[in-house]
């Protein structure tokens, strides 16, 4: 069996990679993708620890996260196609009307 | 079993109540002409006022359900109360607004009716993937609502950036929910406790855990350094919507921070509580000296809710000594009422000097207003006292209480950084006074009975229960957490 420790370490690369992903790519969709990325390397955990402690809870939230996660490409998808209608364009530098 | 069921289901009673009224709202609405949206308006109300009976038929009872999934004690209760009322007062500020800037539809009412489920929800969730599908459950909703001015490109960039920097901050939530789960095996509260107790937990998996989970939840309520998206979002975003989130969310919010880290991560206090130090001194300074430079209201009262946001978590840092918990939670609790009407009473203002194509929205546009309105005018002056903390208003017997807490908890260095925070928030609070009574100027405003009631109602409800506090501040006290 694969050691708990290994699972860990790549979902925390997973993680680190989708955080990283959010904060330097500037296409909306791309940084929506690092989002997903994230919440699936926090599947990954929940699935590996509750392969090591025999218990059935960690691998039902992930369909939770799942399903969630699913709702939210519903709406997200549906602003970034509103915003592009009117800017015709969904780089998240030049969406910048707002400034104080 | 099925008894255990039909128990489980009668203790989110109130939320199954509304929820289905929104769903059954959303099918009514179909039927209502464009012109009469009044009335979806109207049922929403009566939807937030039967879950407020049902609540009431049953205060003091503490029960629940799902397994631990769900807890409905006094503190939910006393959440779930504040977060209706706000709903309320956010449905009086909506209707006039959304119809003469052209954005009334029905779905407005149904969306706000389920982001107000949620937000109970979060206060009654006493496991950590019951607080994900809360938090979800009320900001999805949310984002929409924030976008509901389509296609103003203002409303669309707010709910863009609400979404991304939203779904950015559920992330960290979940991964932090899914380390604590690998620390302790389980991801409800009360096992959590069990397994600390047993001393079985990983210290450090909690640790990352809990302070990932702070960062998510943080997101949400605003506190520096992740405040970035509230200025734009609270700018762009419809004001009605604006007013109802920066109670809403943050109440939501905090009620989550509360409850995880008061009953299950008291073991990680000792690393915690810096943490929280330094969040709660930085989110103070930064949102009361931004704020002294801006021009338009609503980014001006965007960084006040960040600097409040601060105050109330200046009450969570002493989280981890057992005898000031109690106080963290009751002073938490007061300063979300406090902050709920003057933010109401404020906003009321805000709505009624706003014109179409978000104009008269600058601090020069109220210039006049004492003169012209008095009423209205007055009413603002007491938001602004409030909002500073100076008595009588409640909003200085909120501060008093969350200052109290604070010194109680050790803390001398932070409540002194609070008090010199208010200090500095007098500047721009108070010329939004100066600009009202001392200058010369023909500001626009609009009559509607609804806007005028909850701005008289919020101010007055700010002078009077501050000088009659008693009963509040009992009722907040009363609001403990229970954990079984």
């Amino acid at each position: 069996m694969v050691p708990i420790q290994y699972y860990t370490a790549l979902s925390a690369i997973l993680f680190t990679i989708g955080a990283l992903g959010v904060l330097t790519r500037r296409n909306a969709i791309i940084v929506f993708m690092s989002v997903e990325l994230m919440l699936n390397s926090a599947n990954l955990v929940f699935v590996a620890f509750a392969r090591s402690f025999q218990s059935i809870n960690g691998q039902v939230f992930v369909f939770f996260v799942m399903a969630v996660a699913a709702a939210e490409v519903a709406v997200g998808l549906a602003l970034i196609v509103a915003i592009f209608r009117s800017k015709h364009n969904i780089n998240i530098d030049q969406i910048n009307n707002l400034r104080g | 079993m099925p008894n255990d069921l039909w128990l489980s289901i009668g203790a989110i009673l109130p939320i199954i109540v509304l929820a289905v009224w929104a769903c059954l709202l959303l099918l009514v609405d179909l039927f209502i002409p464009a012109q009469r949206k009044g009335w979806t308006a109207s049922l929403a109300a009566v939807g937030l006022l039967i879950t407020l009976a049902v609540i009431l038929s049953r205060l003091g009872q503490s029960q629940s359900g799902f397994g631990g999934m769900v807890m409905v004690d006094n503190f939910a209760n006393f959440l779930s109360i504040l977060l209706l009322a706000s709903g309320l007062a956010a449905i009086a500020l909506s209707h006039d607004y959304l119809q003469r800037t052209g954005i009334e539809r029905g779905e407005y009412y149904v969306l706000l009716l389920f982001s107000i489920s949620g937000m109970m929800l979060m206060g009654m969730a006493s496991d950590l993937i019951m607080v994900f599908l809360a938090l979800e459950l009320l900001s999805i909703p949310l984002y929409v609502l924030a976008g509901i001015a389509v296609p103003r490109l203002n409303s669309e960039e707010a709910a863009i950036k609400y979404f991304l920097l939203g779904a950015f901050a559920s992330g960290f939530l979940v991964y932090g929910t899914a380390l604590v789960y690998g620390a302790s095996g389980s991801t409800s509260i009360a096992k959590i406790v069990q397994v600390i107790q047993a001393g079985q937990h990983n210290l450090t998996l909690l640790l990352a855990g809990a302070g990932l989970i702070l960062v998510g939840l943080g997101f949400k309520v605003a506190v520096a350094p992740f405040h970035m998206w509230t200025p734009d979002v609270y700018q762009g975003a419809p004001s009605s919507v604006t007013a109802f989130m920066a109670v809403g969310a943050k109440a939501a919010g905090f009620a989550a921070l509360l409850r995880i880290f008061v009953l299950a991560f008291p073991v990680v206090s000792l690393d915690m509580t810096p943490v929280l130090w330094s969040v709660a001194a930085l989110t103070m300074i930064l949102g009361n000296f931004v704020a002294i430079a801006q021009k338009n209201i609503k980014r001006l009262l965007a960084y006040s809710s960040i600097a409040h946001a601060g105050y109330i978590l200046m009450a969570l840092t002493p989280y981890g000594q057992s005898n000031v918990s109690a106080d963290s939670v009751a002073s938490a609790l007061f300063y979300l009422v406090a902050y709920a009407l003057t933010n109401f009473a404020a906003w009321a203002v805000v709505i009624a000097l706003e014109q179409a194509d978000e104009r008269g929205l600058e601090l020069s546009d109220y210039a006049g207003l004492g003169r012209k309105q008095p009423a209205l005018a007055a009413a603002m002056t007491v938001a602004m006292l409030s909002f500073t903390g100076v008595p009588p208003t409640l909003g200085f017997v909120g501060k008093f209480f969350l200052f109290r807490t604070v010194i109680e908890g050790g803390f001398i260095g932070l409540a002194l950084i609070g008090v010199l925070t208010s200090l500095v928030s007098a500047y721009y609070y108070l010329r939004v006074v100066v600009i009202m009574y001392m200058q010369e100027g023909e500001p626009v405003v609009r009559r509607d009975g609804w806007l005028y009631a909850t701005a008289f109602v919020s101010s007055i409800g700010v002078v009077a229960l501050s000088i009659f506090a008693g009963p509040l501040i009992a009722l907040a006290s009363r609001a403990i957490l229970n954990l079984f």
